[in-house]
């Protein structure tokens, strides 16, 4: 069901740099857990609805205030990377 | 003086504010426990005896002025690792977080150190919670207390070898997919699924978040029930957590659970499960009939697709969840990526480990332009449709008993070679997960190889109060 190419693509578009020995290992890995989860395709849903979230709340809204945040500069800190004038300095992107 | 550390939460709690013992009595008694055998056990990924030790002086000099602040006061208690800990190492058991250090603190323990509990330490998981076994760490196997060259069962591995090995007298796990009850099975201690939003999940690093639920896991249920006192409840940092209700979990403990109806779901008592399972399944039956339960079977008919369903839907929110390990914000980045696309992939490629790249890319199929219809949305009218056996069944039944997993723990390494094999230790589990409900293991009896067994009850949703009062009831009886 899928392909080492396909798989190779997937791993592209999640920003995953797969070795080749890793495709190797994973291409059957992931057909078999595809295939296993094929079976629903068994279950009639013709009408049902689809479950997006169990808890039925809606529109959880706070009040329209300013909440300074405190650790502005810790959070960024986090970063492996320089910091510069309170940004993350990354290479060239453009 | 007998073992402090033999005691369940509920004893220290007394014997503490009785001025009996003191807080950092206890306290060393754990640390001399883990340090003589954490070696062994590997629970703990971080220890923090200093801070620990701070804390438990902190909480004797309160006593001595009469401000205590919580029957949890002084308690030491550890935390799996994918709970953010202010100034304290969580690495959520990856590589990619090896070096990160949280600026705040989850809600969760925010609400335990408002309430006075000693911090020991941070609790071995999975990686970014995903298995059951606690194989898939960063930082090693957990082993189970009750035979090292077996697992302790997963996601939550740590927490709950750490109760059973007496290093903590409370602990904090995480389920999504099973990752509370299971381990606690296989560790023969308490574990409490809770409903989900019930307990904030602020701070807590996800995995997939429709499903993921914080919770206690303790030596008993009476333990989990004093945990949710604290802990439950509505946060305005979390938007999905429920409005908050009875948040009493304690009180009603003893409250008869006379003429309560329980449902045995037929699907749950296939073939698959062991006769040792069985053979103390059918045993705690039995002790609910003494307290005067009534038995109803019961069906589910749709759960056999639940696992299917949960590996759809799961690694969807995974892809999107893991996205944020990029190699820019925090965590680690590879030293060898020369521009932004491979300090993405680099980074991501160095530090994932097997079983998060498996997820990732299987959501990411599952989500890809033309496959959605065909994976994702079934899987979301599926899971409508588990959701419904359960609604439709607690209208007559007020809980269901069930076994955990079809087999006491498994031998290090014997399941780590077929992924396919280790999803399919939560087939009893990730039903209920898919849904809004909660679910308690209770530690019951042994195999004939001396392993723990448990059974899980399971009760519509904000109803833990129901799930501890029946738990602590079939544990009583268990222990007499």
């Amino acid at each position: 069901m899928i392909t080492q190419d396909e798989l190779r693509h997937l791993a592209k578009l999640a920003k995953l740099e797969l070795s080749d020995d890793e495709l190797v290992k994973l291409t059957p890995q992931l057909d078999d857990i595809l295939e296993f989860v094929s079976q629903l395709e068994e279950v009639n849903t013709k009408g049902v609805a689809e479950t997006h979230q169990t808890t039925g709340l809606q529109n959880v809204y706070r009040e329209d205030a300013i909440n300074p945040c405190e650790i502005e500069k810790e959070l960024i800190e986090c970063s492996p990377h320089k910091i510069r004038e309170n940004s993350i300095v990354v290479p060239r992107i453009m | 003086m007998t073992d402090l550390t033999t005691k369940t939460l509920a004893e220290l709690s007394q014997l503490f504010q009785s001025g009996k013992v003191k807080s950092r009595e206890i306290t060393e008694a754990f640390i001399k426990n883990i340090e003589a055998r954490d070696g062994e056990i590997n629970a703990f990924i971080t220890t923090t005896f200093d801070e620990a030790r701070e804390m438990a002086d902190a909480a004797d000099a309160r006593f001595q002025n009469g401000e205590l602040l919580s029957p949890l006061d002084g308690m030491p208690f550890a935390l799996k690792d994918c709970i953010c800990t202010k100034g304290i190492r969580t690495t959520s058991a990856s590589k990619i977080l090896d070096n990160f250090i949280p600026p705040y603190d989850a809600t969760v323990w925010k609400k335990l150190k408002d309430a006075g509990v000693v911090l020991l330490g941070k609790l071995n998981t999975d990686e970014f919670t995903m298995g059951a076994s606690t194989e898939n760490s960063a930082y090693g196997v957990t082993r189970n207390p009750h035979d090292t060259s077996r697992v302790a069962g997963g996601s939550s591995g740590g927490p709950a070898a750490a109760i059973a090995a007496n290093f903590c007298a409370g602990t904090i796990g995480t389920e999504t997919g099973g990752s509370i009850r299971h381990p606690a099975n296989f560790c023969g201690i308490s574990g409490l699924k809770v409903s989900y939003g019930r307990v904030s999940r602020y701070g807590t690093i996800p995995m997939a978040s429709s499903l993921d639920t914080v919770g206690p896991m303790a030596k008993t249920a009476e333990d989990c029930a004093m945990i949710m006192d604290v802990i439950a409840g509505n946060d305005l940092l979390d938007s999905t957590t429920l409005p908050d209700g009875d948040l009493n979990f304690s009180r009603d403990l003893e409250k008869s659970i006379s003429g309560m109806k329980i449902g045995t779901p037929k699907e749950y008592l296939s073939d698959a499960i062991s006769a040792d399972v069985m053979t103390v399944f059918e045993s705690a039956k039995k002790i609910l009939e003494e307290l005067g339960a009534e038995f109803v079977e019961i069906s589910l008919p749709h759960t056999k697709y639940a696992i299917p369903v949960y590996y759809i839907i799961a690694p969807a929110e995974i892809s999107a969840n893991m996205a944020r390990y990029d190699g820019v914000r925090f965590g680690k980045v590879a030293k060898d990526a020369s521009n932004i696309e491979e300090i993405f992939s680099k980074s991501r490629e160095k530090f994932l480990g097997d079983e998060v790249k498996r997820r990732i890319l299987i959501g990411t199929y599952v989500l890809s332009a033309g496959y959605a219809d065909k994976f994702y949305k079934k899987a979301q009218q599926v899971r409508t449709l588990i959701r419904e056996d359960f609604s439709r069944e607690f209208q007559r039944i007020d809980a269901i008993l069930a076994p955990i997993s079809p087999k006491p723990a498994f031998k290090v390494g014997e399941k780590t070679s077929d992924p396919l094999e280790m999803y399919l230790e939560d087939a009893l589990l990730s039903p209920s997960c898919l849904t809004e409900n909660c679910g308690i293991a209770v530690p019951v009896g042994k195999s004939r190889e001396n392993l723990p067994i448990g059974v899980q009850l399971i009760c519509p949703a904000t109803k833990e109060a129901h799930a501890l009062r029946i738990a602590h009831q079939m544990e009583k009886v268990v222990k007499s």
